[in-house]
């Protein structure tokens, strides 16, 4: 590292416009990227990393957001003071970035070669054969199989993975000396996530490039980086060596960051083994059926698949699996927002399948959800002292009997007894779920079943709705099925976990023997593919 | 509601359009006080141009008092355009959030009949209606709201579809709230914007048909209005402009008042879209 750094960013300041929660949403931050190394920029939501990202690239919300002090040298050549036009030259060309949803990334109507055609016409045109071997070869460097059917394929047509090599392939068409990549596996599966970790990492060794990483998951930081900033509000709190920052860090943020990160460790708990079973799942299956006007040509994909389950009074029953596995479409047949195809679900043993909406409310109250999105899950036009009253008052509840209930859950679930009369957009990600836990309790449930309930929440946020649900577990001896993509989060919160794949259970275990010895092939991959395993205390046995 | 206010001062043109739409109002208020007589009383000689004899607006060919006419109309105007507009809206609203709501073939049944609607030419079918009932002011605020319900419908149809996929309201189906207040507790409000702006919309297209309608002679013969003034002086045209012309100033200015607020009420609505356009 004893040339000059290839970006160096100095003394950087963005301003947010007025009625922002802070007036910077970067504050003097001073950073450098050197040839050959990928660096992290670590941060919770907020913290201002992929502003700072898109500062590099010239992509902020102009003239709302923008640069007011400091400078981005490339190579010297100050990009904040740079024309358009010369910025325009170095995108693309020198500067490559790829983004966290290459769904939205890609334009949904062009065709791949097209897409990578395009960037290279851009700066470099290429006659036709030449323009085709190049395509061919970056579809290879990228690990796409295939690429005379591939480059013919339209976006939606591929998977997520097979997406986010495409905008790889684009951002590496000219070679450029810098790859930005803003959360590039967040929108990813695990195993997915793994390959497209290893793959860009292999590119940047073998191009000698400077990678710019930003990311919220130190597993992905443990697996890639060789330094590493952590942002807390706009400023770097920490930089340094990989090695240093992840076994000793010195700033409490980083320290607290690192404490929060769920450990792919299973907390041995004696499994309840003599309890009431309050569900029992027979052989449900659901299979959604797109209708076609030509007889015959509709489609069919069985989404679950015969998949039976038993949850005991007091129990945490897991249910993991990557998108499309079927573990959602499971959970609200469960709480019947989906009618099964086949298959029972008992509820203290009555069949809940067959009733129709009058006959199961006042099945409801026993079995109650919590949402993944903690922005839509909330009514936005509805106040939080309403929205958590709404479900007794449906059931007959007196409205004043039902509102001091709802002040009680609200100091049960650690917030404010003021909440009450403020709407949901007023509070953060991380209290909306609260909110929605609240709203859940207020029916005095058995069962819960919380649908990825931490996955959009920031990991120190993740930690606190963790424990919360934990001790109301304990406390109110509820049972619960709890659906996570994460297998850290389940080793954490399960004392069984059932792993889903293509609409069928895999594998169901008490959780510790389960992450200790996977039996079926696709859990051990899945196990395999869990971030920075090398770092974090392996799995126990 | 202060900072929809901010942001709805913000537009000039929505800013002049509620003043001249505060304007028509306060002259449909005011009208049985500035021009207490009736205003199909005949007042003067016929033919007088604007300013003789006191009369401001002129007279007609009967010698009625052009601004009285004007006043008055404006009341008849303004109430048909409005009760009719509520009449589409309670249509509307209802059937889309239905359809959209229930979906499958609930959705396919309530959208055909919509279809049915707009594929018959709207002013025809409002001629046809009002002929049929025999004009009154009953029978053209049925017949306007009839014809102009359909755009609404789809509108809040497609509100509903998006919404109803939202885990708020899988939330509230959870906890066991029945359909009905699932759909006006839970959804509706998240869908008025939409609806607001083309309910001030459909406002100025409803005073257009009322006064095409009162232009044809199927205005309530009872009732001073806008279009009847047009149509019954358009022979006179060459001769005494007046007449006609002052009523189209009044019918052009309201329509464009209406269509300035509803743009400004679009705008504060979807503040992010408004700031694109502004950028």
């Amino acid at each position: 590292m004893s040339e000059a750094p290839l970006l160096a960013i100095e003394n950087l300041a963005i301003a947010l416009p007025q009625g922002a929660e802070r007036p910077l949403a970067v504050d003097n931050i001073s950073l450098t990227l050197a040839r050959n190394e990928i660096l992290c920029i670590v941060g919770e939501s907020g913290s201002g990393k992929s502003m700072t990202a898109h500062a590099v690239m010239g992509l902020l919300p102009q003239p709302h957001v923008r640069a007011t002090a400091g400078r981005i040298l490339y190579q010297g050549e100050d990009l904040l003071a740079a024309r358009p036009d010369r910025l325009r030259a170095l995108r693309g060309h020198k500067l490559g970035m790829i983004f966290q949803e290459p769904m939205t990334a890609l334009h949904p109507i062009m065709r791949v070669e097209a897409q990578i055609t395009e960037v290279i016409q851009q700066h470099a045109p290429l006659g036709s054969t030449a323009l085709r071997d190049r395509v061919t070869e970056l579809l290879l460097a990228v690990g796409l199989p295939d690429p005379d059917r591939l480059r013919r394929a339209w976006p939606h047509r591929l998977s997520g993975g097979q997406r986010q090599r495409v905008m790889i392939a684009m951002a590496l068409a000219l070679g450029p000396d810098i790859l930005i990549a803003d959360e590039p596996t967040t929108a990813l599966d695990v195993t997915t996530q793994a390959q497209i970790l290893a793959l860009i990492r292999r590119i940047q060794a073998e191009r000698q490039m400077g990678v710019m990483l930003i990311t919220h998951d130190f597993g992905v930081v443990a697996e890639v980086a060789d330094r590493v900033a952590v942002m807390q509000h706009g400023r770097i709190v920490e930089a340094g060596p990989v090695a240093q920052i992840l076994r000793s860090p010195q700033h409490p943020y980083t320290q607290s960051l690192i404490a929060a990160v769920p450990r792919l460790l299973a907390a041995p708990k004696p499994p309840p083994a003599d309890a009431p079973v309050v569900l029992q799942a027979e052989q449900v299956r659901k299979t959604f059926r797109q209708r076609s006007w030509i007889p015959g040509r509709g489609t069919e994909v069985a989404a679950v698949r015969d998949v039976s389950l038993a949850l005991r009074r007091g129990e945490t029953v897991g249910i993991v699996g990557e998108s499309g596995s079927g573990k959602s479409t499971f959970a609200r047949c469960v709480v019947r927002l989906l009618a099964p195809d086949s298959g029972a679900i008992r509820l203290h043993g009555t069949d809940i399948v067959p009733l129709g909406r009058a006959a199961l409310r006042p099945h409801r109250r026993r079995i109650q959800m919590v949402f993944q999105d903690p922005y839509a899950s909330l009514n936005p036009r509805r106040r939080v002292g309403d929205i958590i009253a709404a479900g007794p008052i449906a059931h007959g509840t007196p409205r004043a009997e039902a509102e001091r209930r709802a002040h009680e859950l609200l100091a049960l679930v650690g917030l404010d007894a003021a909440a009450a009369t403020r709407y949901p957009h007023e509070f953060s990600g991380g209290q909306r779920q609260r909110i929605g836990l609240a709203r859940a309790l207020a029916m005095e449930p058995d069962i819960l079943v919380a649908d990825e309930p931490v996955s959009a929440l920031d990991v120190s946020v993740q930690a606190q709705v963790l424990a919360l649900l934990a001790e109301v577990r304990a406390r109110l001896n509820l049972s619960m099925l709890f659906i996570t993509h994460d297998l850290r989060v389940a080793a954490q919160v399960c004392d069984r976990v059932a792993v889903m794949y293509r609409g069928e259970i895999v594998e169901l275990r008490p959780t510790a023997e389960l992450f200790a010895r996977p039996e079926h092939p696709y859990v051990r991959e899945l196990l395999a593919a869990v971030p920075g395993q090398g770092w974090l205390p392996a799995i126990q046995g | 509601m202060r900072d929809f206010l901010r942001r709805f001062a913000r537009n000039k043109g929505a800013l002049i359009g509620a003043a001249v739409l505060a304007l028509v109002v306060a002259l449909a208020l005011l009208a049985p006080f500035l021009f207490p007589e009736d205003p199909w009383d005949i007042a003067g000689p016929p033919f007088r141009r604007p300013g003789e004899m006191g009369f401001l607006l002129g007279t007609d060919t009967l010698g009625r008092d052009v601004a009285a006419g004007i006043a008055h109309g404006a009341r008849v105007t303004l109430l048909l355009s409005l009760v009719s507009t509520a009449v589409a809206l309670s249509i509307g609203v209802v059937l889309g959030a239905i359809a959209g709501y229930h979906g499958g073939w609930v959705d396919d049944l309530v959208m055909r009949f919509t279809e049915f609607f707009q594929t018959i030419p709207n002013f025809i079918l409002l001629v046809v209606l009002v002929a049929i009932f025999t004009p009154s002011i009953t029978s053209i605020v049925v017949a306007i709201g009839i014809v102009s319900w359909p755009p609404l419908a789809r509108i809040v149809r497609g509100e509903f579809l998006t919404l109803r996929s939202r885990e708020f309201v899988q939330a509230a189906e959870v906890l066991g709230q029945g359909s009905a207040r699932i759909i006006f507790g839970e959804i509706l409000p998240n869908a008025l914007s939409p609806v607001i702006v083309s309910a001030s919309l459909m406002v100025a297209t409803a005073v257009l048909l009322e006064s095409a309608l009162s232009f044809l002679g199927l205005g309530d013969p009872n009732l001073m209005s806008w279009g009847y003034m047009i149509g019954a002086s358009r022979t006179v045209i060459r001769q005494a402009w007046w007449i006609s012309c002052f009523p189209g100033i009044a019918i052009a200015l309201t329509v464009l008042a209406l269509n300035l607020v509803g743009e400004g009420l679009s705008d504060a609505l979807n503040p992010r879209l408004a700031r694109k356009r502004g950028a």
